[in-house]
């Protein structure tokens, strides 16, 4: 690890207590996408539901882990937030202001301080620019460094803080292994001094030795630089240690919100329970005393969920009402939100 | 007799940047009917060791320089192409992790499954398709008749892999092989597609080496554990050895650096640190050496050899006293 990250870290509480500032708040996020037939008069057919109806807040300074199965609508979300996608409907309030409705003037001013990290560090890096130019580019682009020399020596700062050497800045791409390339990846986020980071499946192509050592690099920079992160991992085990809350999202809608030693240890919703038995623990102790309850049957279309709760044709303690009745987000204890009727 | 007993396997590469030796000196066994699993990184060796034992290692600039492969009584490497290849897929079965590339897309699931039946077992057409509705009832997959006739893109990931494990089961084997058969899939089923091969294998009495790099899931379904660092066999032993008296510094130093679901935040993990070695440019001494922090003087001279510590747990380290004495019990 790098001298220039002190060990600044503050011991870190148990709960959400203490995040109080509402960084973005998402408003009814709908994301629907068309599927079309024919190809000159093209005709919306159906729609991929892949956001439906989500609402969260992420306050200042906290990570706020997005869990859930392929398809689930995770990475959709962060997409909209970070405005790569319109979306169907609903607000993206980011420090008071609904940037869905931003020009794309004004989203430029927003997109430095929103700075996003993708899970596969080989495809997200331009394989014909050196380092040191993919980490500039940014700071180049939004004029922020425009002195060459300054920018060059910024480089070689975030270099360092992300725990590489000043040579990789003449390097490419492909003369580094993976976890120095997300380590890149991480660089080019901070260029732009932003406060809110959106890290996608970002430790989750690494090996286990390598993911380690990125997971501390992202809660150094965490502390060190007052990031918040939206954190969305299929991995719940990273997300445990790294998160200080976490939303459980199940095809397109969010079932469960809450602190994550509380989600964790006392899971509410019947799709959480049983995403976190399928997880092993790496411990044969542990695993022989587990109650292996599995999950039956497969994620349903998000092109035709299933009526009322989404979730009642694979759910054990569903009701005659979960099919005509969409549960809403309830706060069963304060801070622990649960979408289920039989709560 | 072992069903299966790896001696002394070397495979290497010979590419323009020098030699790989990707594998280097393994040997384990498997008895019938358990199920070992071979953990490691990337690069450690745990698929090119499975593919050495089909013999699919491609020439070139792959190729198998040494050591024996005892299957069943006969040595698969002293064998024709043409015995192998009544050997594989018959007596020994293999699941891959990517269940899009292993099966043939323009092929019906029916046709796929019943070719290695037919070939091998001398099955007629009709016999054949019978059994295959059989297996894919058995790998629960819904209405086994209608499915003969699809294609692999009528299905999702999680039931190609169901596909893939029925044809694995096809022709009875005594052994299957499954390399990385859940890493391409969503957790819940990763744990159905797992619970299937763990019930399948129990109830068929088949062997089963599971390749992976999760811990979390060797954990669950292990009887033994061969761990790899670097082309070599680092520490063997019985799952609740490797994973409560770890006797090497890489095993110690892999436990610590996964977090763990089912316990609170604690304030860093402990990853390893540095990078795995590049395998074109190992000397004489322990691999592992660089990153180790027991490492003394004496690792740089000679490669430690595994070591019997007791009961089958055993150890590639010259320090693993010194391990053991400051590593009393991994806290489960």
């Amino acid at each position: 690890m790098s001298d220039v990250v002190s060990s600044k870290r503050e011991a870190r509480t148990g709960s959400s207590k203490g995040f109080e500032e509402v960084l973005v708040d998402v408003k009814n996020l709908k994301m629907y996408f068309p599927i079309t037939e024919g190809v000159f008069v093209p005709k919306v057919v159906a729609q991929v539901k892949a956001v439906n109806d989500v609402s969260f807040q992420i306050f200042k300074g906290e990570t706020l882990g997005i869990v859930g199965e392929s398809g689930c609508g995770k990475t959709t979300t962060g997409r909209c937030i970070l405005q790569l996608e319109q979306p169907t409907a609903g607000e993206i309030i980011y420090r008071g202001q609904d940037i869905t409705k931003f020009s794309s003037k004004e989203l430029i001013e927003v997109r430095k301080k929103i700075q996003v990290i993708f899970q596969d560090p080989y495809s997200s890096l331009n394989p014909r620019m050196k380092v040191g130019d993919i980490i500039a580019e940014p700071m180049h682009v939004h004029k922020i460094i425009t002195d060459p020399v300054e920018r060059r020596k910024r480089v070689l700062y975030l270099l360092n803080v992300c725990g590489l050497a000043s040579a990789f800045a003449d390097r490419y791409p492909h003369e580094m292994s993976g976890g120095q390339r997300q380590r890149v990846g991480i660089a080019r986020a901070l260029a732009m001094n932003p406060e809110f980071i959106i890290c996608d499946e970002a430790v989750s192509a690494l090996d286990v030795s390598i993911q380690a050592q990125v997971i501390n690099l992202l809660e150094d920079l965490r502390d060190e630089f007052d990031l918040t992160y939206m954190f969305i991992s299929h991995d719940l085990s990273v997300v445990r240690h790294i998160c200080h809350r976490v939303a459980v999202m199940y095809l397109g809608n969010l079932v469960e919100l809450a602190d994550g030693d509380e989600l964790f240890e006392n899971p509410l919703h019947p799709y959480t329970n049983l995403l976190l038995n399928a997880v092993p623990i790496p411990d044969p102790d542990v695993e022989k005393h587990r109650a292996h309850e599995i999950i039956q049957g497969e994620i349903p279309s998000p092109i035709n969920p299933p009526s009322g709760c989404v979730f009642h044709p694979r759910c054990p303690k569903a009701v005659d009402g979960c099919t005509k009745n969409i549960p809403q987000l309830r706060e069963i204890k304060p801070g622990h939100w649960v979408a289920c009727s039989e709560v | 007799m072992a069903l299966l007993e790896i001696k002394d396997l070397q495979t290497q590469f010979f590419t323009s940047a020098g030699t790989v030796k990707a594998v280097d000196g393994v040997s384990y066994t498997v008895e019938e009917g358990e199920t070992v699993a071979v953990v490691g990184e990337s690069g450690s060796g745990k698929s090119v060791t499975a593919m050495s034992i089909m013999r699919l290692i491609p020439w070139p600039p792959g190729k198998i320089v040494g050591g024996s492969i005892m299957f069943d009584g006969q040595d698969l490497l002293s064998l024709s192409e043409d015995e192998m290849r009544s050997i594989r897929g018959r007596d020994i079965g293999m699941i891959f992790q990517e269940p899009m590339t292993s099966l043939n897309p323009v092929l019906t699931i029916g046709l796929q499954l019943t070719e290695p039946m037919i070939s091998h077992l001398n099955l007629s057409e009709e016999e054949a398709n019978q059994k295959a509705i059989k297996l894919l009832g058995m790998v629960g997959i819904s209405e086994p008749e209608r499915r003969l006739s699809q294609y692999p893109h009528h299905l999702s990931g999680g039931m190609r892999q169901r596909v893939v494990i029925a044809m694995a089961l096809a022709c009875d084997p005594k052994l299957i092989i499954a390399d990385e058969p859940t890493t391409a899939l969503d957790v819940t089923i990763q744990a159905q597609i797992l619970e299937l091969m763990k019930n399948l294998t129990r109830d068929l009495g088949v062997a089963m080496i599971i390749i992976t790099h999760n811990l979390g899931v060797v954990a669950r379904y292990a009887d033994r554990v061969n761990v790899m660092y670097a082309g070599r066999i680092i520490e063997s032993g019985l799952a609740s050895d490797i994973y409560h008296r770890p006797r090497h510094p890489y095993t110690l130093a892999l436990l610590k650096s996964v977090p763990r679901m089912d316990r609170q935040r604690t304030d860093k993990l402990d990853p390893v640190d540095g990078q795995p070695p590049d395998l074109t440019k190992l000397d004489d001494g322990c691999s592992f050496r660089p990153r180790c922090r027991f490492a003394q003087d004496h690792c740089a001279k000679s490669f430690p050899v595994l070591e019997e510590i007791e009961n089958g747990h055993t150890s590639a380290c010259f320090e693993k006293e010194n391990l053991a004495k400051e590593v009393k019990e991994v806290v489960g």
